[in-house]
Order: structure tokens, then C-alpha cells, then sequence
């Protein structure tokens, strides 16, 4: 093995190329990135990035750490617009990139609603560019901010904009919000949290033409004919993987870049990402069939992996992962682990009526799958393991009650410093 | 060897304690709890997953593994 090509310059890509060099690899190592921008940290984009009026420079790395230490050739800027698989090149702009071991980690596009390119006051966030154009809209004056989708990234855009004062409403076409992510009763639950901060949330509703007048967006008509003035416009329906440049490269692409437990899509060829479709092993009794996930420590995992298995493919081990991701709303903290499958729900701390905090935990096949937390930061990761070794419903339920317990003596233990503190004051 | 937090970068998402729960815990209010500073020769593997996994990259290793 001497060269490895890595496609796709963002966490994935860059785990990737760190991975192996931290490993000892001395072949060399190109990156190849879509955009100009140095790898970057997305999951603040949507998030502190636009709610902070100054915001750092989010990119993970310098240039010289990629030319020093790394010692890593980086191809930023031109799109990989093809691969060959049988000569194992890929075509970069007017350059063929020849490989012996090859990562694909091209990520996802943002979702777009037809007709509204080139609209002024409509946005997406899913790259860097785009978070610093919405960053000004939503300082530009203007007071009423509408969110087409109530998933995670169209519901932090929501908070942040909730924090900047503006009036906002979020347009969903499901009666239930999040309800593939996270169930019905959840999506219930989460829903409540804007509400309870004054975003109106409406359901069950299809956008149905983005009206503009002189080139710029003023209002949404829905599918009943309301029409819901706006100033400005972000689209949060999901994201579709970036694998127009693999059509008839003879990889099997399906929502995704389909690939093997070991993450093989082809030999030499392994993906990494949002873009990676591969089973599971540790939900395929519960939940048949490949899994691919938006998520950053998914990203961050199988970009390591797949360039491990890449520069040595002899080594390649099935990998499996418990999913987490979060997303912060208003002042608090949403976090997800493990799958939303299953027969059963079950609140283990505080209460899901009003938005929490609490936890839930999801069981499939008489084990615990999942577990979602609101505002309670300290649950979550203990169920993470429990998922990850594929303990029983009961082992969960036990771990709750414990929990439980804990909870209330630090209650107790607080109560009674705080009555001391009052007896003598 | 010795682990340091960057506390202004720790947010608490616990990525640390999923995979070394002996030496990182998040605490009810989100602030993360360090169990122990120091790194024990038999924690090193699962320390050096926690510290590559941080989302915000704020865990990081100092220093020789003692032995």
C-alpha cells in the first residue's frame, strides 16, 4: 500500500487521513475537499456559530498541520467528479488521482425545495458558507423567521433565532415531528419544547410555492392556500448523500454508498460518514437490513475505520457502533443514543408532558435499543453502554431505578446543606 | 500519563464516559467529573478512545505511561 486517496475533506475525511498517519502510514496521503474551506466543525453551524455575533473560525486544523505534520496533500476546492474503480483512479477537476486504497466520505447535500434557487432571503445550513449567510440574515433587521421542518437542524435554527428575538414558525409536513428519529410520543415531547419558548409549530402542513417579489422571499403559501409571511426562509428538510459522482462507477448506491460490515464498498474502496450505508451488527437482530447516519460520531468513528481497513485491508473488522448524536434547543440539550425501534417506551425520569427534562429508553427484542434525554446530560451514556453490550430490558430497568435513587439522595444531600446554610443565616 | 481537560471546550456531551466510565462521568448539571487524573497502564486503550472521541476536542494526554 503507498497511496491513500481520501474524498471528501470534512470530519470523516479528516479522521481518516489522521488516523493512519497516527497508525505509522508512510505511503502517501491526498485529500481531496469540494469546497475551498479547510476541514471544519459543522455541528456548530447550526447552533453557537449562528447564535454567537463573533464566532471562532471553526475549521479543526491549520493548512501547515496538513503540510507538516500530517504530511498530507490536500485538494480543496474541485469536486471528485468520477471514479474508476478497475484502474483505481479518481478524477478531480482536470486531475487523475491514482489509489491503493481509497476512502469515500463525500457527506450529504441539503435538501432544497424545487423552484427557490436564486430566491434572496432563502437559506440552508450545511456548509460553512451557508451558516455565515444565514448569520446575517437573521441580524439583518428583518423580524419573522420561518423554518421549513422540524427536524433536529431546522429546530436549532428555530432556538437561535427564538434567542435573537425574532417571531418564528416552523412548517412541518408530518403530524409528528421527528417521528422516524426519535417515535411518536418523543416527537410529541420535543415538540413541546418550542412551543413552550413561542415558536409556532404548525404540522401536518405542505409547503407549496415560496412567493417572492423583486427576487426575495415575503411569504410561504401552504397547501390550503394560507399564506405565512416571512422575511426569511430556512429549509430544513434533510440531506441527500453526495453520490452523483459515483453513478456508474459500479458501486451500489441506495441512499447511501452501499457497503459491507467491514465498510467495503468495492476492494480498496471504503466509506466513511453521512454517505455510508453498511449493516449494523448490533441492531440487524432487531432492526433488518443497512443503517447510514448523519451523525458527527459516526463520521468521526468510521473515517478512522474505513482508512484503517483501506491501507490494509487484511485487517478489516466488522464495525458496529451504539448511534449517538445531540442537538441543542433554546438553553438545553437534546442527546439520542441507540436506535428509535421497538414495541415499548418507557419514561424513566422526569416527565415527557411538558418537554422534560427526562429520559426515555426505547426496547426491541427484550433488550434496551435506545434511550433519549432532555435536559439531563448526566443519563444518557450510561444507557449507551448498556445498548453497546446488548443488555437486557430488565439490566435497564435496574440501571433506572439506580439512577433514581442516586437522584434523590444528592437531593436530599443538597436539601439538607441548603437547611444548615438557613438555620444559620 | 495524565489526562487535562480544556474546560472552556467541554460541554458535556459524554462521548468520555461511554467508553471510560472508571475515569469520566457527566454530572447532572453537565459538568464533566474526573475520576482520576492519572492514567493507569490497564485504562490506556479505553482513555485513548475517549480522548479521540471528544466532540470538541477538549480532552487531551500528557506524559509517559507509568509502569
Amino acid at each position: 500500500m503507498t497511496r491513500l486517496v481520501v474524498v471528501g475533506a470534512s470530519l470523516a475525511g479528516l479522521r481518516a487521513v489522521e488516523a493512519v498517519r497516527r497508525d505509522g502510514f508512510d505511503g502517501e496521503v491526498t485529500l481531496v475537499g469540494a469546497e475551498e474551506h479547510l476541514p471544519y466543525d459543522r455541528p456548530p453551524l447550526s447552533k453557537e456559530y449562528l447564535a454567537a455575533d463573533e464566532s471562532p473560525d471553526p475549521r479543526y486544523r491549520e493548512e501547515a498541520t496538513f503540510a507538516g505534520d500530517l504530511d498530507v496533500e490536500l485538494l480543496l476546492g474541485t469536486p471528485a467528479s468520477a471514479l474508476d474503480t478497475a484502474a483505481r483512479t479518481v478524477t478531480v477537476g482536470d486531475r487523475t488521482v491514482s489509489y491503493d486504497g481509497l476512502v469515500i466520505a463525500t457527506g450529504a447535500h441539503a435538501r432544497t425545495l424545487p423552484g427557490t434557487e436564486g430566491i434572496g432571503g432563502v437559506h440552508t445550513v450545511r456548509t460553512l458558507d451557508d451558516a455565515i449567510a444565514l448569520r446575517a440574515a437573521l441580524r439583518g433587521g428583518a423580524p419573522r423567521l420561518t423554518v421549513v421542518g422540524a427536524g433536529f437542524i431546522g429546530s436549532e435554527v428555530a432556538s437561535v433565532g427564538r434567542g435573537l428575538g425574532l417571531e418564528v414558525t416552523i412548517l412541518e409536513a408530518l403530524e409528528t415531528p421527528l417521528a422516524r428519529a426519535v417515535g411518536e410520543r418523543m416527537g410529541r415531547a420535543l415538540t413541546h419544547l418550542h412551543r413552550r419558548r413561542g415558536t409556532e409549530v404548525r404540522t401536518g402542513v405542505a409547503v407549496d410555492e415560496v412567493l417572492a417579489t423583486d427576487g426575495r422571499v415575503h411569504a410561504v403559501r401552504l397547501a390550503d392556500g394560507t399564506e405565512i409571511a416571512t422575511d426569511v426562509l430556512v429549509v430544513g428538510i434533510g440531506a441527500r448523500p453526495a453520490t452523483e459522482w459515483l453513478e456508474g462507477s459500479g458501486l451500489t448506491l441506495d441512499d447511501g454508498v452501499v457497503a459491507d460490515e467491514t465498510l467495503a464498498a468495492a476492494p480498496g474502496v471504503y466509506v466513511a460518514g453521512d454517505i455510508a450505508r453498511w449493516p449494523n451488527a448490533l441492531f440487524t437482530d432487531v432492526a433488518a437490513g443497512t443503517m447510514r447516519l448523519e451523525h458527527w460520531t459516526s463520521a468521526a468513528e468510521q473515517g478512522g475505520r474505513a482508512a484503517r481497513h483501506a491501507v490494509d485491508p487484511a485487517s478489516a473488522k466488522p464495525y458496529e457502533t451504539v448511534p449517538y448524536f445531540w442537538s441543542d434547543w433554546y438553553d438545553g440539550r437534546v442527546q439520542f443514543v441507540g436506535i428509535a425501534a421497538g414495541d415499548h417506551v418507557e419514561v424513566v425520569a422526569g416527565d415527557d408532558a411538558e418537554g422534560g427534562p427526562f429520559t426515555a429508553i426505547y426496547r426491541a427484542g427484550g433488550r434496551i435499543v435506545g434511550a433519549l434525554a432532555v435536559d439531563m446530560p448526566a443519563e444518557v451514556m450510561k444507557y449507551r453502554r448498556l445498548i453497546g453490550k446488548r443488555q437486557s430490558w430488565d439490566d435497564a430497568l435496574a440501571l433506572a431505578e439506580q439512577r433514581r435513587q442516586q437522584r434523590a439522595e444528592k437531593q436530599a444531600a443538597q436539601q439538607q446543606s441548603a437547611d444548615q446554610q438557613g438555620a444559620r443565616a | 500519563m495524565r489526562i487535562v481537560v480544556d474546560w472552556d471546550r467541554c460541554t458535556g456531551m459524554g462521548m468520555c464516559e461511554s467508553l471510560a466510565p472508571d475515569v469520566f462521568e457527566v454530572d447532572d448539571d453537565g459538568s464533566l467529573i474526573l475520576h482520576t487524573e492519572q492514567v493507569a497502564q490497564d485504562q490506556e486503550a479505553e482513555v485513548r478512545e475517549a480522548v479521540a472521541a471528544c466532540p470538541t476536542e477538549a480532552l487531551s494526554l500528557e506524559g509517559p505511561i507509568e509502569t
